[in-house]
């Protein structure tokens, strides 16, 4: 069998823009005259920053060589930045590969968003050939779909509505609906399957299970491990721009969560995949009662408390730091976000240079299950740490509604919410 | 269905780093002519929506003009040849003056515009710029309208020299593409085109035959030591010009005119398109 994708050794550079420190009144006013005209000479050069300084750079890709065969439906997983969309950036050609080289075997087509180019003062009917011509259809394949298309929205009544006026789960129906129509040789896909209602998301996991029986080689990228090894037999795994491994899923998806839990057991000082290079640094995150005894066997609806130790780089005091926590459930899905900005503290307007800072919860509205936290911190309105999946935490099951009966994640979905049950009067209708 | 991959029909891409100048691959732009036409469509469809005027916009515009300027230029400052009404003479101006100065304005705004296009699907960006210096046609169209009982008011007879409007016309065009290839491609890494673009487009008209005609000016610039060669590098002077003998009959250097501005417009659409494929690669990551 041919191969449909053959890269080898692909790599993708960016260069960052780096902030100069002007030293004296003289460099400042010598670099300022100087400077336009080296950005208009590297512009001419061709360098792909004219506006930034071009000393800094870092791979969001490395080295990436795999082949994946004509009518293979392959995964991509792995964390954010880890170089997923632009692996897909760079297959489906809307950015150059920096080095290395790829072999593509048949006509793309790429859906790295829904509903690229639709305009709102346009009618659905509109939009619909706008955007199938925008991912690469001729005229003739969009009229020949087109009842497919509106069928698939069900949109029928609302086809000549300028789409301004549509909803938003209305809007993501009709630009999928025509993704879902684009018959390329091979499909390129970015998370797409992450937005609309339960029952759209199915009917278009349907219709992307139907694309891959036909013998079309897709590549999917999504941080639904579960529509992941619904739809891909096979999943690449990539980790900080490098391609750490290429097999079956159920194998790939067990050494992605490993990975996860390693990654869990550095210290949080110490870890360095993390962005943001502020003055403030996470060091430590648990999980504890409101008395502060260690957190092992917290249960659901429980009070608790997030104690974060961090420490300024600077050794200096920290000013106007703005905290948050985003808690996800065990394959990344975000549930919630704690923040000092939605609370009367909204920034610390002074920390010392080391030391903790809590984050209290009266009952922690989650099912028994195992939880996932991310950070981040802001200081004086410059980002300054962010580190994903800094820490992983279970809930037993507790008895939140004291009925002796709770709901478990895994079965019941992530959430513990209250609720009464009456039986009520009048007839059934 | 067809769903049998025909191992003749399947083409294969190579992806690689680029460098220095690249192909123009204009071929590729005509498999995406489907892209290209919707994209006229759309600037064409959008332009006036919600508006109350809508398209009488596209007379609306030069018609003010040239009414401003026959007060002010026509009649206050004496400006235009003799033998003609001053209103023809500036709306034959002005008509290819304003496809060429919206071309310009939208094509050289097109790509900053389209970031979101950009960044998430791939096709041959000139596509972009092309469609935004394309949609003004149907303005310029519009304006025509209005011309031609314009010069049965004035009793001007058009000449048989109309058949050269097509070719005029797209001179125009291609100086106003050739110009926003630079400036829409300069426009992703430096913002500062966008203030540059108003200012640029008012200081061409003060340089372009609009307002009055070579004829006036050649004179005084040769005095000053300036041919007449130098000042129709500006593309719009052959066209306008062009425009005014075309329709007009009104006499000029035309054939010199005409030559010196094709040759600038070639130039223009020439290192336009080659600076613009240089650039190209680096659009959906600066943008």
């Amino acid at each position: 069998m041919n191969d449909a994708i053959l890269a080898e050794d692909l790599g993708k550079r960016y260069f960052i823009g780096k902030q100069e420190r002007y030293r004296t009144l003289r460099e400042t006013l010598v670099e300022l005259a100087a400077s336009p005209f080296r950005r208009v000479g590297n512009l001419l050069k061709g360098h792909a920053t004219g506006a930034a300084d071009l000393h800094e750079s870092f791979w969001a890709l490395q080295e990436i060589s795999f082949a994946i065969p004509e009518g293979a439906v392959v995964g991509i997983i792995g964390r954010n930045g880890a170089g997923k969309s632009t692996l897909l950036k760079i297959l489906s050609r809307i950015t150059e590969p920096s080095a290395g080289l790829a072999r593509i075997r048949g006509r793309v087509g790429s859906l790295l968003e829904v509903g690229t180019g639709f305009h709102p003062e346009l009618t659905g009917r509109e939009n619909i050939f706008l955007n199938g011509a925008i991912l690469g259809m001729g005229r003739g394949e969009i009229l020949k779909k087109f009842e497919e298309i509106v069928d698939f929205a069900e949109l029928e009544k609302f086809i000549d509505t300028p789409v301004k006026h549509y909803s938003s789960g209305m809007y993501l129906r009709l630009a999928f609906a025509v993704a879902a129509h684009l018959e390329p040789e091979i499909l390129l896909v970015d998370e797409v399957l992450a937005v609309g209602d339960a029952a759209f998301q199915k009917k278009c996991l349907g219709k992307m299970g139907e694309v891959a029986g036909q013998g079309r080689t897709v590549l999917l990228v999504s941080h639904n491990l579960g529509a992941i090894s619904h739809l891909c037999p096979t999943t690449l795994m990539l980790e900080r721009g490098r391609l750490e491994a290429y097999g079956p899923t159920d194998e790939v998806i067990t050494q992605y969560m490993a990975k996860v839990s390693t990654q869990l057991a550095i210290p949080l000082g110490d870890r360095t995949d993390r962005r943001g290079a502020g003055p403030m640094r996470f060091q430590s995150i648990r999980l504890t009662d409101p008395d502060g005894t260690q957190s092992g066997s917290l249960r659901s609806g429980d009070s608790g408390v997030f104690e974060i130790g961090y420490r300024s780089t600077d050794g200096k005091p920290l000013i106007k730091v703005l905290a948050q926590i985003h808690v996800a459930d065990h394959i990344g899905n975000l549930l919630f976000t704690l923040s000092t900005h939605f609370t009367d503290v909204g920034r610390f307007e002074t920390l010392p240079p080391e030391g903790k800072i809590h984050c209290q919860m009266p009952s922690i509205p989650l099912a028994a299950g195992v939880y996932t936290v991310s950070l981040g911190c802001s200081v004086n309105g410059e980002f300054s740490d962010n580190v994903k999946e800094a820490f992983q935490f279970n809930l037993v099951e507790g008895n939140a509604f004291g009925s002796g009966q709770a709901p478990i994640g895994q079965r019941h979905g992530s959430f513990l919410v209250h609720h009464q049950w009456h039986q009520a009067h009048g007839r059934g209708d | 269905m067809d769903n049998q991959p025909r191992i003749s029909a399947i083409a294969e891409t190579l992806i690689q780093p680029s460098s220095g100048w690249v192909s123009l691959r204009l071929g590729e732009l005509w498999d995406y002519r489907a892209l290209l036409y919707f994209l006229v469509w759309r600037d064409i469809k959008v332009r006036y929506k919600q508006t109350v005027l809508g398209a009488s916009w596209a007379i609306l515009q030069p018609l003010l003009t040239m009414v401003v300027f026959t007060i002010f230029f026509g009649r206050v400052a004496q400006l235009g040849p003799e033998g003609i009404a001053y209103p023809i003479f500036s709306y034959a101006g002005l008509l290819p003056w304003t496809f060429f100065s919206l071309g310009l304005t939208q094509s050289s705004n097109s790509l900053v515009g389209s970031q979101n296009l950009i960044k998430k699907v791939y096709f041959p960006r000139l596509a972009i710029p092309i469609a935004s210096a394309l949609a003004p046609a149907v303005d310029f169209v519009l304006a025509f309208l209005i011309l031609f009982p314009m010069m049965a008011y004035y009793g001007t007879r058009p000449t048989a020299m109309v058949v050269w409007l097509p070719f005029l016309a797209l001179l125009a065009f291609g100086s106003a593409l050739g110009a926003g290839l630079w400036l829409s491609a300069l426009n992703v890494q430096f913002r500062d085109i966008r203030y540059v673009i108003p200012f640029f487009t008012q200081l061409l008209l003060f340089v372009t035959p609009v307002i009055y005609s070579t004829a006036e000016v050649a004179p005084k610039l040769e005095e000053m030591g300036i041919p007449v060669w130098i000042y129709a590098l500006n593309p719009m002077v052959g066209v306008v010009e062009g425009f005014r003998w075309a329709l007009l009959g009104l006499d000029a250097p035309i054939f010199s005119l005409v030559l010196t501005s094709s040759i600038a417009t070639l130039v223009l659409l020439v290192t336009g398109l080659l600076y613009f494929r240089r650039m190209e690669k680096t659009f959906a990551d600066v943008v």
